[in-house]
């Protein structure tokens, strides 16, 4: 019954998103104020009535309801209820319903949020909001329904694959959907304005909370994607140029270069064709990452199932929305009104740098993922382009952007000081020359050459974008106190910068830390056996039975002795599944402030046990730099010049405060 | 400056970027493709030795053998031609006999493929795409 209610909800749904796309778009043509108002309803209860399916098939996994085929498929009964609950996202139907739950809510915040805007424009977002979730609901009840049922019931069902089977689940998708699908709404407000003709500081104080907040759950989202294989795949790296990793990361660095943008156009009325065009790209990947992953055409941990039927769907929905905003943009982009003008050396120009270089960053990302699907498509020949080549070509286009970074915050808009910037910079410049000779002379010639000026521009990003705070509340230049009293009261959003760039330095630090320097053992070890890595020493001290709630387990006890004192003990196991017969490895990790010590399982064999160590330095950088960035975003997001829902008036308010304090 | 002098200047800017970065990608992308085989492409294919290459198709029943030092040897086959092939390391989970595997490094000169990379498919009812099309192709393709 309650299944029924979720299918229902599901179609109803698709009915309020025809309304949703149609009759607010004609209302603001006509200018009938009724008819652009119905947006509203019709955005809230879409979301309710899918929050209704979603539910309804939760319910259906949590109650092990076996008569529905895709909890048969992707479930069992002696599943931890953890998994029951995260294994609703953890397959193909259940995670395009995720996908369009969150894409109805994005669009029911807006009908809520969205007092403020000029009507037509409101009644435009959302009619663009409902166009998506019209092609999304149709792909889902088409291709992917998630509500059939079977008859007779299965006694019992077939399982998560057990890849899948962790914590990660539960946080991993929903995060990275919120940030794939968050940009929906740049999209939306880009392709309204077009209609509209109209793009100007308001629209940008409109777009850019929302590409903010997408950009946080991304942030997070993809680190957290990282650190979860990192751990679950037991093969020590964190980062792989995997197709599915990039189809994450190119909407990443399109939406990066998005809200660098969309502050000129906020800020200086500039850059306004740009901005739109980074808007549509960056939803554009999103789609693409969605069709990538979704469609089966790539071999991957992500791609559930292969059915050319829904590739083909989803490839639909993809032409028609990229090239319909695409062609609009051609058509009426000539007709903004260019703005401010800005001499290269300006604010201004830092920020067309950092758009260059990641659009073009994200480019050569692009083309290395999906070159080996258009070479087959076209010749049929079957190529792959590995890590490699992302690594020489994404390094280089950074670094110029990164060497860039400090400087930016510094500058001021219409026309800045190189010159003054660069002595403000003085210090900065010291620490990343003192710091990469150190790393230099720490070495003594171990570990590739480049790596310490790796680390050195690392450091340089750090300080730098802590310099600028230094420079902005005069420190050291005026009592402390004062220095106090200036640095609460800066805007939240500059703290926001100043963390969200040092959070890229100490990701690079992280970087370079683990490329450079990780050192790899592959043993046969008996039990008692010892061996040394880094400065450890880990003994292996025998195999251990042991049952999970859904797996045999063995694992391997392994101690760790450093400098002559027991640090403490960490296992690797190899877990076999009762129900998909599936064996998983999993490592063990301890975890140092400045790197993991890392241990995974092979075969027991007549040799003993093969065992692979790993000290990664300076890996946990990696999750500290992505989360210091994503901590950045949040705090700019509170800031109240940003607040989400209120830019009018909280634009008059801030006025009328500043005057208060001053 | 004049409006039309910044964008030119802009413009020339944004070329030289671009050109100099689609250069970087294309020269690397020319050195960095890897080619993926079913061992019965092999004779139709003069292959130079050192060249990275993926190999893909089924391991072979009764192959696998195990050396000290964690070599390991198997045979891939897609039921036509068969290619040894060496590799020393872990195994993914999922590496079987009887089922399919893709194996990246090079051909050693002699006939046999030394591989840095295995990788097994990620669930029971998969297979990796590349290994189902090259078995369709030779036309011992069995689905279940």
């Amino acid at each position: 019954m309650i299944t029924e209610i979720g299918h229902f909800s599901l179609l109803l749904a698709l009915a309020l998103a025809v309304v949703q796309a149609s009759v607010p778009m004609m209302g603001a043509v006509r200018g009938d104020h009724a008819m652009m108002r119905c947006a509203v309803p019709a955005a809230n209860g879409q979301f309710i009535l899918i929050l209704i399916a979603f539910v309804a098939l939760t319910y259906a996994y949590v109650t092990s309801d076996f008569s529905v085929e895709n909890v048969w498929m992707n479930s069992h009964s002696a599943k931890p209820m953890l998994y029951k609950v995260s294994g609703v996202w953890g397959n193909h139907e259940g995670s395009m319903l995720l996908w369009v739950l969150i894409l109805a809510l994005f669009g029911a915040l807006v009908a809520t949020f969205g007092r403020n805007l000029a009507p037509s424009l409101r009644a435009r977002v959302l009619a663009v909001q409902g166009a998506i979730g019209v092609a999304f609901l149709l792909f889902i009840i088409v291709t992917s329904n998630p509500f059939i049922r079977l008859n007779p019931t299965p006694i019992d069902g077939k399982d998560l694959n057990p890849l899948l089977q962790d914590p990660g689940l539960a946080f991993h998708p929903p995060f990275l959907y919120l940030g794939y699908v968050g940009f929906s709404m740049a999209f939306s407000f880009a392709v309204a304005a077009l209609i509209e003709g109209r793009v100007d500081a308001a629209w940008a104080r409109w777009v850019r909370p929302w590409t903010l907040a997408a950009w946080i759950f991304l942030t997070c989202g993809i680190a957290m994607g990282s650190w979860w294989a990192y751990y679950e795949l037991g093969w020590g790296g964190w980062w792989f140029w995997d197709p599915v990793e990039n189809a994450s990361f190119m909407p990443w660095l399109a939406g990066t270069a998005l809200l660098h943008s969309a502050l000129v156009v906020e800020k200086r009325d500039a850059l306004k064709a740009w901005t739109v065009l980074l808007a549509i790209i960056a939803f554009s990947l999103s789609l693409i990452g969605t069709f990538l992953v979704r469609s089966g055409v790539l071999t991957s941990v992500h791609a559930f199932a292969v059915d050319p039927e829904r590739g083909v769907f989803i490839l639909a929905i993809l032409t028609f929305f990229i090239g319909g905003a695409l062609v609009l943009f051609a058509w009426r982009a000539p007709t903004l009104r260019p703005g401010g003008m800005f001499s290269p050396v300006s604010r201004e120009g830092a920020l067309i740098i950092n758009n260059l270089f990641l659009t073009v960053a994200c480019a050569a990302v692009f083309i290395g993922t999906l070159y080996p699907l258009f070479l087959e498509a076209i010749t049929g020949e079957k190529i792959s382009v590995g890590a490699p080549f992302f690594d020489m070509t994404f390094a280089p286009i950074m670094l110029p952007i990164l060497l860039a970074a400090p400087f930016g915050p510094f500058l001021t808009w219409k026309r800045a000081d190189l010159r003054g910037t660069a002595e403000r910079l003085l210090v900065a410049i010291a620490i990343a020359v003192f710091g990469t000779i150190s790393v230099y002379a720490a070495l003594d010639g171990h570990g590739p050459y480049l790596a310490p000026i790796g680390i050195g521009l690392g450091l340089w990003l750090v300080a730098g974008a802590f310099s600028e705070i230094l420079w902005r509340v005069k420190a050291f230049q005026v009592s402390f106190g004062e220095t106090l009293r200036r640095a609460a009261n800066l805007p939240r959003s500059q703290w926001g910068t100043t963390l969200a760039h040092a959070g890229v330095g100490v990701l690079v630090i992280g970087i370079i830390g683990v490329s450079a320097w990780k050192t790899e053992q592959i043993l046969e070890m008996e039990p008692g056996d010892q061996s040394v890595i880094a400065d450890f020493t880990v003994t292996y001290n025998g195999l251990v039975p042991r049952r999970g709630p859904n797996y045999d387990e063995t694992v391997a006890i392994f101690e760790v002795v450093r400098e002559g004192k027991l640090i403490g003990a960490f296992e690797s196991s190899k877990r076999f599944y009762d129900v998909q017969r599936m064996t998983t490895t999993e490592a063990g990790i301890i975890s140092f402030f400045f790197g993991d010590l890392y241990v995974a399982i092979g075969d027991d064999g007549p040799r003993g046990l093969t065992v692979r160590l790993w000290f990664n330095p300076l890996v946990p950088f990696i999750w500290f730099g992505a989360s210091i960035m994503a901590l950045g975003g949040l705090l700019s997001l509170t800031d109240r010049r940003l607040r989400v829902g209120a830019p009018r008036r909280a634009l008059l308010h801030s006025k009328v405060q500043q005057k208060a304090t001053t | 400056m004049t409006r039309k002098q910044r964008r030119i200047s802009l413009l020339i800017a944004a070329a030289l970027v671009l050109s100099a970065s689609a250069t970087l990608v294309i020269t690397t992308l020319q050195n960095q493709i890897v080619y993926f085989v079913a061992p019965s492409d092999l004779d139709e294919q003069k292959i130079a030795p050192g060249q990275r290459m993926r190999l893909g198709g089924l391991v072979a029943e009764g192959s696998l053998d195990r050396y000290a030092g964690q070599k390991i040897i198997f045979d891939v086959t897609d039921l036509v031609q068969t290619v040894s092939v060496s590799y020393t390391g872990i195994l993914p989970d999922l590496f079987r006999e009887g089922q399919g595997v893709v194996a990246e490094g090079v051909f050693d000169g002699a006939g046999g493929f030394k591989a840095d990379t295995i990788l097994a498919k990620h669930d029971e009812n998969y297979m990796p795409k590349e290994v189902a099309e090259a078995l369709k192709e030779k036309g011992v393709w069995q689905s279940n």
